[in-house]
């Protein structure tokens, strides 16, 4: 038994998602291999060949894999699928977006989103926006797995010498073309792997209000995160949204600001280490899963908390 | 240009399911079902684009029991023309559903097929992608915006960290993303509208289609309860209780 890490990259850098996919990968019983697949992407192989458990990294360099389409990227994993009975990629968007195509094609059903790893071919997964886990078990001979990076800890990204391996690329599907990408330049840590999350719901009441957020998001060096709501309000970016069909986080820390609690949005959270609300609602849900609850006014409670840090 | 829009019938996202004690399943007896909200900004697109002048048909498609009918109902309410029920047992897996969606394509031969990004039952998120394998097409998940011109659609999808713009050859696969569009509330004289418009059921059979389930469920169980914790009167002692008892920051 082989299991095969997609790697998540942009080409220069290891996403650290990938990390938590390799432990779960390790769980599956056997040896951990990675493929990379980009473009001019020799440094990301070489970050992929020191984690802690790897044995062996394929490499597919060209360049109609520089921005990950679905279309190539799927079907070089197919290229290489024979040897493996596991296949496993982050469930974020780059993940969510390739490997259903790769189990269709393999005509094996995909377990989305794994959480644990009971045995090889059982799996634990988040239903129903998490208020039920579904225990599952393959009779598929390849098992196809999207894997949630909070459900698992981060392989050790050093300590490892795997063998490097040039894998020859398929060719371009000529289907579909990349046209561009607008990602959101932020000096503050990505949301998903972030230790402390600071978010705000529509008790901020605008996206200026979430100013209000950034000086207690600089002190406790956090990400900023939203609810629906407050990303539906236009407040802020979609792609902060925590919840359900958004983000899911579980850091360390998460402080929720005027965010009243629907289930959807407990549901990318409420694996949190640690939860504060601060809600002038006393009844609020987001207080039945809090750890620490502050009633009061959010627009005294926030600058009170970031002069209190020093 | 005919566009396809499967859509599911899912517990209503306002009700908060049970697990069964016996921990067979959760338990959907008398709860609330509505089409999946992310398949009715599918069909709320396709409807602009038709809208638009860009398409000329909308089929709304859907697999699973005869209450299903009331979901494709909803659809031509909303504005599909035509509706097609294959009927199935409710549990039927993602990759099934794909296999029968590929079969009515290749009898229905849409230029477009617009499907929700995932349904939120089973929150599994790979109908679309399987079918656009299967089909050999090419696909753009999680769409906050869609541009069907000159022979291709330019479509915006929201990724981590932003957006990312791909264009495709046609025909080709769009799964929506909660930003796409707002959903038109239906009203009733498209409602009853809806009711004479052309209702097909087959089975999957009729398709040739095997729609056996690969994924064996062992159980379902609640998940780890999470208690509330306290109120804390003012910041300071919250930031006593950070520091000393959680020792988070």
């Amino acid at each position: 038994m082989v299991a095969l890490v997609i790697a998540e990259h942009d080409n220069a850098a290891l996403k650290g998602v990938t990390l938590n996919t390799v432990t779960a990968a390790s769980q599956c019983g056997g040896e951990v291999h990675v493929l990379v697949a980009g473009a001019g992407c020799g440094a990301v192989a070489e970050q992929a060949a020191k984690i802690a458990g790897v044995s062996k990294v394929l490499v597919a360099d060209a360049p109609h894999f520089a921005d990950g389409l679905a279309e190539n990227v799927a079907e070089q994993i197919l290229a290489v699928a024979g040897a493996y009975s596991h296949i496993l990629a982050p469930a974020s968007a780059f993940g969510k977006n390739v490997l259903p195509r790769v189990a269709a094609k393999l005509d094996v059903a995909q377990i989305s989103e794994i959480t644990k790893v009971d045995s090889p071919d059982t799996f634990e997964r988040p239903i129903y926006a998490g208020n039920a886990i579904a225990t599952v078990q393959s009779t598929d001979n390849v098992k196809v797995i999207t894997v949630r990076g909070t459900g698992f800890d981060a392989a050790a990204a050093e300590g490892g010498s795997a063998a490097v391996e040039n894998v020859s690329a398929v060719a371009d599907s000529g289907k579909s073309s990349f046209v561009g990408r607008e990602l959101a330049k932020s000096d503050r840590p990505e949301l998903t792997g972030a230790k402390i999350v600071v978010s705000g719901g529509r008790g901020m009441g605008s996206g200026e209000n979430f100013k209000l957020l950034e000086p207690l998001a600089d002190k406790l060096g956090a990400a900023m995160g939203a609810s629906r709501a407050a990303v539906d309000a236009g407040y802020v970016p979609n792609d902060w949204q925590v919840g359900q069909t958004g983000k899911i986080v579980a850091p360390t820390l998460y402080i929720a600001v005027g965010i009243s609690g629907a289930i959807q949005h407990l549901a990318g959270m409420k694996d949190s280490k640690t939860i504060v609300a601060i809600n002038k609602d006393p009844e609020a849900p987001i207080f039945s899963v809090a750890d620490y609850g502050i009633v009061g006014d959010l627009f005294e409670v926030v600058p009170a908390l970031v002069k209190e840090l020093g | 240009m005919k566009v396809l829009v499967p859509v599911k019938r899912v517990v209503d996202y306002n009700v908060k399911v049970r697990v069964k004690s016996d921990g067979s399943g959760v338990d959907i007896a008398n709860v609330k079902m509505s089409m999946n909200p992310f398949d009715e900004i599918a069909m709320e697109e396709a409807t602009r684009l038709k809208e638009a002048g860009k398409v000329t048909e909308v089929v709304a498609v859907t697999c699973g029991v005869t209450q299903a009918q009331e979901t494709l109902r909803t659809a031509m309410a909303i504005g599909a023309d035509r509706g097609v029920l294959v009927e199935t047992t409710p549990e039927i897996e993602p990759l099934a559903v794909a296999k029968v969606l590929k079969a009515l394509a290749d009898k229905e031969q849409p230029q477009l097929i617009i499907l929700g990004k995932q349904a939120i039952d089973d929150d599994s998120n790979q109908t679309g992608q399987m079918l656009a394998a299967l089909l050999g097409w090419p696909q753009a998940t999680f769409a906050s915006k869609v541009v069907l011109e000159d022979g291709k659609v330019t479509v915006t999808r929201e990724v981590d960290g932003g957006l990312e713009t791909v264009a495709l050859s046609l025909p080709a696969i769009v799964t929506t993303d909660l930003r796409l569009n707002e959903p038109r509330y239906v009203t009733l004289p498209n409602i009853m509208k809806a009711k004479k418009k052309p209702l097909e059921t087959v089975k999957p059979e009729d398709l040739g289609v095997d729609v056996a389930p690969r994924l064996k469920t062992i159980k379902v169980a609640e998940p780890a309860k999470r208690s509330a914790g306290i109120k804390v009167p003012d910041v300071a002692t919250l930031v006593q209780k950070l520091r000393t008892e959680a020792k988070v920051i």
